[in-house]
């Protein structure tokens, strides 16, 4: 079981999270102009990498707020969690390693 | 077939069953993965095609990958005419091949039941029995006092929180001895001359332009006419090597067995709505699996908490386990498509043949993967069981939805 770091209410178990997949796979900025090949890349085409994952969690059974981690796929190492906090004007947006 | 035989009378020893040679310098077909599906892809395209110039590569040792990490359950009942098409031609194929291979892998038809707990069951389970009669798939519907009758060990009491509903049974369903089914694969591909080569990771692909022309291994380079990727969980680590996305997410998936318990459960009980399955293998262990767990994951094995929601369920269903002792759990890595359902073909790039996907249910497929995927790395051109499940239906979107009879969630 994961040991989990929710930016908001701190850490909990993997049981009280929902997991939403691949992190930072936007929604296509024309979709009129895509092609089948490039639907099918974004409906279906994720990474799968072995090693750190950038992914999406939600504290489904907690604050329900969505954020993102970056975990090992292999050692299960949780190495970053990053919340969607909204950034102050003036300040740089967070970026994942 | 064979049923609950003592195990003074099980095959012989592994080591004895083929050769360990040195990789040669080049093959008319690579095989990537020495799993169930390799070896059957091994043995067919010597078998039906006569192509024996082959080698398989195996990076850890042979059959050791989901292979062995497997609940056996070999069925025929999916949804699809696609899906229930190439699962039925497996079930063909393991109903003669012990005898084929000479070889007793204690395949036991002793039929699978699916449960319904649930109004939408019963309508899910129905309806996959009126598709598999209609496919010439051998299936029935069975009332709670049938289901009693077929499996008596089943808590059929309409008082606990998900009464049994009905279920589906299979009869011609049943599980067989995993090692054993890629022992006796393995023997019979060595003997038509396939090299069978452990302890070889293929770590890059020889490419010419768009063609593939052989694989880089930690043994050195291999060059072949061809280049087929058998290895499961592992798919798309191999494809990235070669610049191809895959839409496969790999997943944990893992099973338990009990103590050894004198026999007491006469069939395959599946539920996909409390989520356990349950068999007692022909030495007395109950096997028991559940889910995937939600994340991706390449680590062998799964959390704790769908242990203990399973065994929850597996108790309700079946009071009399309440004393059981888990013996051992362990994991395997499933390779999960968007629809359930396997992938197998030619790839955009020349000469590189994929076949992945199977995720929680590629056993079952063992003979049939091997033969259509032996096809179409023979011709050139995929067999006609395979041709829906070609790469190119995420593009057209002529899906083949089987999350609903796969029977493990993901
Ligand atoms: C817990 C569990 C329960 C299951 N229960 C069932 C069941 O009851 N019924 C059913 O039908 N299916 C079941 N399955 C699914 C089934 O095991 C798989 O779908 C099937 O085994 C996949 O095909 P395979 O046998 O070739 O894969 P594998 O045996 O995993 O073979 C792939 C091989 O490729 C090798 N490989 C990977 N990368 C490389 C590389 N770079 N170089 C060389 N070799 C490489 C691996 O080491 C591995 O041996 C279950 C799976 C698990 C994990
Ligand atoms: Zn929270």
């Amino acid at each position: 079981m994961l040991l989990i770091a929710c930016p908001w209410c701190g850490e909990r178990e993997e049981l009280e999270f929902h997991y939403g997949g691949q992190a930072h796979v936007p929604y296509p900025a024309d979709p009129e102009g895509l092609s089948d090949g490039e639907w099918a890349e974004y409906l279906f085409v994720r990474d799968n990498p072995k090693g750190p994952f950038a992914e999406r969690w939600s504290h489904a059974a907690g604050c329900r707020r969505w954020f993102n981690l970056i975990r090992h796929t292999v050692t299960h190492e949780i190495l970053a969690v990053q919340s969607n906090r909204p950034v102050a004007a003036g300040q740089p947006k967070p970026v994942l390693p | 077939m064979s049923h609950q035989l003592p195990s003074h009378q099980l095959p012989e020893h592994p080591d004895w069953l083929w050769r360990t040679p040195d990789p040669k310098r080049s093959y008319d077909v690579i095989i990537v993965g020495a799993g169930g599906h390799g070896l059957a892809t091994a043995y067919y395209l010597a078998r039906n095609h006569g192509i024996t110039n082959v080698a398989v590569l195996e990076r850890g040792w042979l059959a050791g990958g989901n292979m062995a990490r497997n609940t056996t359950i070999i069925r025929s009942n999916y949804l699809c005419e696609e899906s229930a098409a190439l699962y039925e031609h497996a079930l063909k194929l393991w109903e003669v091949l012990p005898q084929e291979l000479d070889y007793d892998f204690l395949f036991s038809q002793r039929g699978v039941l699916n449960l319904a707990h649930t109004l939408q069951d019963v309508r899910e389970g129905t309806r996959r029995v009126n598709a598999n009669r209609l496919g010439g798939v051998d299936a029935e519907w069975l009332d709670p006092d049938q289901v009693r009758e077929f499996c008596p060990i089943v808590n059929t009491s309409p008082d606990v929180r998900y009464p049994v509903l009905g279920a589906t049974l299979q009869p011609r369903a049943g599980i067989a001895k995993h090692d054993h089914v890629a022992w006796a694969l393995a023997r019979r591909a060595d003997a038509y001359g396939v090299d069978l080569i452990q302890g070889c990771e293929v770590t890059g692909f020889l490419r010419e332009g768009d063609r593939v022309t052989g694989v880089r291994t930690n043994r050195g380079p291999i060059s072949a006419g061809r280049v087929a990727l058998a290895a499961a969980g592992h798919s798309s680590v191999l494809a990235d090597l070669v610049g191809l996305r895959l839409p496969i997410q790999s997943h944990p998936l893992q099973a338990l067995v009990s103590e050894l318990l004198e026999p007491v459960h006469p069939t395959v009980v599946m539920s996909n709505h409390v989520h356990v399955y349950v068999s007692q293998a022909h030495k007395g262990e109950l096997v028991m699996g559940a889910g995937v767990d939600s994340y991706n994951g390449y680590g062998q094995r799964g959390s704790f908490h769908l242990i203990e929601h399973q065994m929850a369920a597996a108790l309700e269903l079946f009071p009399i386990f309440a004393r059981a002792h888990v013996l051992r759990t362990w994991g395997g890595i499933v390779d999960v498509t968007p629809d359930a359902s396997p992938i197998i073909g030619p790839t955009p790039i020349e000469n590189l043949y994929l076949n992945c996907g199977w995720g929680t249910g590629g056993f079952k497929a063992t003979p049939s993967s091997g033969w259509v995927y032996a096809h179409t790395i023979a011709t050139g051109e995929p067999h006609p069981l395979a041709e829906p499940f070609a790469l190119e239906r995420f593009t057209t979107g002529a899906l083949i939805d089987e999350h609903g009879a796969a029977a493990v969630a993901h």
